[in-house]
């Protein structure tokens, strides 16, 4: 879809000047850059052929901003990595290419945007951006979504409606990257339930509401699933591969947040009508108790806890398949918002233990620096996150925003 | 309500003048009285740079736009937008300041584009790493203290009213009073104390530069809010301050939020 950088950087500056034509308003975008660098270290020996002990790269996002005195505004954010050691990590990908449109007590958006739904620390309602995962595992980072949005915002709630008519595939790491699947994965032939492929148009439709401390989301989607099934591929007998597959669905999800105090509780949960693997439920619950300014200092304790339970057959599911998440949240309030996160979370059925932490601070004013690590442990021979037990990480990013 | 409220409030502070007023009574309707010379602004908009010092003299900046609703019956709504430091630009905050109760709160994060509900209660704790907590920023409104008037005093070349305010909700405040001094012509507020819940001086907070908008609402230009206790200290600097915009409550909903840019 993404032919050349050129080509993109070309459409942009011909829709800006569209744009001016159009509006007889002078284009003056505002531009906001990051650039990144980042080190990975894995400690210990790989468990795959061709992986490396440690990885360098490099990323860029420049976000270019225009907005009208109408409320309206277009957005262009394209983003970049550059990888050492995994070339599937090396991809260039726009987050943003819209034209958002206010009108009074409505809006639509059209080209590609981000949405995010939910309310816990594991995401699970999440639906409508396919996950960017080479970038991150804790599936935070997303592509770009061809879409148009509206949405309707009145004082019963709020109900947005989604056309989507062009899939997203997801990352992953290749043969040589670390975090990667048992067997090779051959991203560029997925297979679809659809024969539109990729070009099947996916519906959504969401209505969400805040009453009192309580905001609530439910919403139903009708297309491709975001989660591929990886489906061994023998075809060369002696170099087994998975193919990526996005069968179609049917999910209903809900989210909310209820605020008592200091305590915050969240819920997600799900049903997907699944015609290969059978439907199912899944659900996260939890809560954020958060103490202000512990030890007489200032800075904020959060405490996190959360249950998650997916229905579905266990070897489908790679993470959080029945599992205990708690977490430690640490705001420390001072001018460079240093925060850390640490987290475990245990597997009930495998008794796997997976730590995490990250750690942001700013360096001056324009500079910041995060440090992320993840710990497996005790992972179960058969806990699919077994492909993972090798691959204990750290990683630190440094940034540098104009 | 709030204009029913507030007469009651009026008759019951006129009637009282008449005879002798408690200094609890003189209190309130200091307060009452500055609040009443602020209604009808219906809304406003602003440029914010804030400067947060360390003892060391170390300075970092923050610039944030603020936009603030009126709400007849209840606090005002107000939005919180910050364009740096440029890790957060984007960053915003949306608050329904309640009357009565812990105030409504949502945190926009623009990397991830998620819109969080965060409690109100952590009301004693920094807002952005600077010497304002999150009560000090939020609206005043004049049913979350209980009041006594203490003495006039020359303050700032002003004939002052110098009263103390005390927490509605002493469990979440960080504070157990504060002083302030209101001039008694305009009631626009020059100086504020801050007492901690071991009842020890924590900060002072002097406000400056004073400008009138629609020839009634006073604003002040600087807040300068000095720590005595960790020897930090974080300035206000308001700018480009515009009145009667037309805002409406459809700018102050989880929708804009997420595109307030």
């Amino acid at each position: 879809m993404y032919p050349n950088i050129k080509k993109i950087l070309t459409i942009s500056l011909l829709t800006l000047g569209l744009a001016n034509l159009l509006t007889g308003q002078p284009m003056a975008a505002e531009i906001t850059s990051k650039l990144g660098i980042e080190a990975r270290l894995f400690p210990k020996s790989p468990a795959y052929e061709g992986q490396e002990h440690h990885d360098g790269s490099a990323m860029a996002e420049v976000e270019m901003y225009h907005g009208f005195d109408s409320g309206s505004s277009i957005t262009i954010t394209p983003f970049a990595r550059v990888d050492y050691a995994d070339s599937e990590r090396t991809h260039f990908d726009l987050r943003e290419f819209n034209y958002l449109h206010v009108a009074d007590s409505f809006e639509i958006t059209a080209g590609i945007s981000k949405v995010f739904w939910g309310s816990t620390e594991i995401h699970l309602v999440d639906i409508i951006n396919q996950t960017d995962m080479v970038e991150s595992l804790k599936g935070e980072d997303k592509l770009g979504q061809p879409m148009v949005r509206t949405s309707w915002s009145r004082d019963w709630g709020t109900v947005d409606t989604f056309i989507l008519p062009y899939f997203r595939e997801r990352t992953g790491p290749g043969t040589d990257g670390r975090l990667r699947l048992p067997l090779p994965v051959d991203y560029g032939e997925a297979e679809y339930e659809s024969s539109a492929e990729q070009y099947h148009i996916d519906l959504a439709l969401r209505y969400a509401h805040t009453l009192g401390d309580v905001d609530f989301g439910i919403y139903h989607f009708a297309g491709t699933s975001r989660e591929p099934i990886y489906r061994l591929n023998l075809s060369n007998p002696n170099a087994p591969e998975f193919t990526p597959y996005y069968e179609l669905i049917q999910q209903t999800g809900v989210d909310f947040s209820y605020v008592a105090g200091r305590w915050l509780w969240k819920g997600e949960a799900l049903y997907r009508i699944d015609s290969l693997y059978g439907d199912f439920a899944a659900a996260v619950a939890g809560f954020e108790y958060t103490l202000v300014g512990i030890l007489e200092s200032d800075v904020d304790l959060g405490l996190i806890a959360e249950f998650s339970r997916d229905g579905r057959d266990k070897r489908l599911v790679p993470l959080y398949q029945k599992d205990i998440m708690t977490g430690l949240r640490f705001a420390f309030n001072n001018a460079a918002s240093t925060d850390l996160l640490c987290g475990l979370a245990y597997d009930i059925d495998h008794y796997s233990q997976i730590y995490s932490l990250e750690f942001n601070h700013r360096l001056g004013e324009d500079w910041k620096i995060t440090i992320t690590s993840w710990l497996f442990s005790h992972i179960g021979d058969a806990d699919p996150a077994q492909t993972l037990s090798e691959d204990d990480m750290i990683r630190i990013e440094l940034f540098y925003y104009f | 309500m709030r204009f029913i409220l507030v007469q009651i409030l009026i008759a019951a502070v006129t009637i009282s003048s008449v005879f002798a007023q408690t200094a609890e009574e003189k209190g309130l309707a200091i307060a009452v009285e500055a609040d009443q010379r602020d209604i009808g602004f219906i809304d406003s908009t602003a440029n914010m740079r804030m400067v947060l010092r360390n003892r060391h003299g170390q300075e970092s900046e923050r610039k944030i736009r603020v936009r603030t609703l009126e709400q007849e019956d209840d606090g005002d709504k107000s939005l919180s937008i910050f364009d740096t430091p440029r890790d957060v630009k984007g960053t915003a905050f949306l608050t329904y300041t309640h009357k009565s109760g812990d105030d409504d709160q949502w945190l926009y994060l623009p990397a991830l584009k998620r819109v969080k509900r965060i409690s109100s209660r952590n009301k004693s704790g920094s807002f952005m790493g600077s010497e304002f907590s999150y009560e000090d920023i939020a609206s005043q409104e004049v049913e979350k203290y209980t009041y006594k008037f203490i003495k006039e005093e020359r303050f700032a070349g002003l004939d002052c009213y110098v009263a103390e305010s005390y927490p509605v909700d002493q469990k979440n405040s960080g504070y157990t009073r504060m002083v302030s001094w209101r001039d008694k012509a305009e009631y626009r507020l020059w100086k504020v104390e801050y007492y901690d819940r071991k009842k020890s001086h924590l900060k002072t907070l002097l406000f400056t530069e004073y400008g009138q908008y629609l020839e009634k609402y006073w604003r002040a230009g600087t807040l300068k809010m000095v720590n005595h206790q960790n020897g930090k200290s974080t300035d206000l600097f308001f700018a480009e301050y515009a009145f009667q915009t037309g805002l409406k409550d459809k700018d102050f909903n989880k929708n804009s939020l997420k595109r307030a840019k």
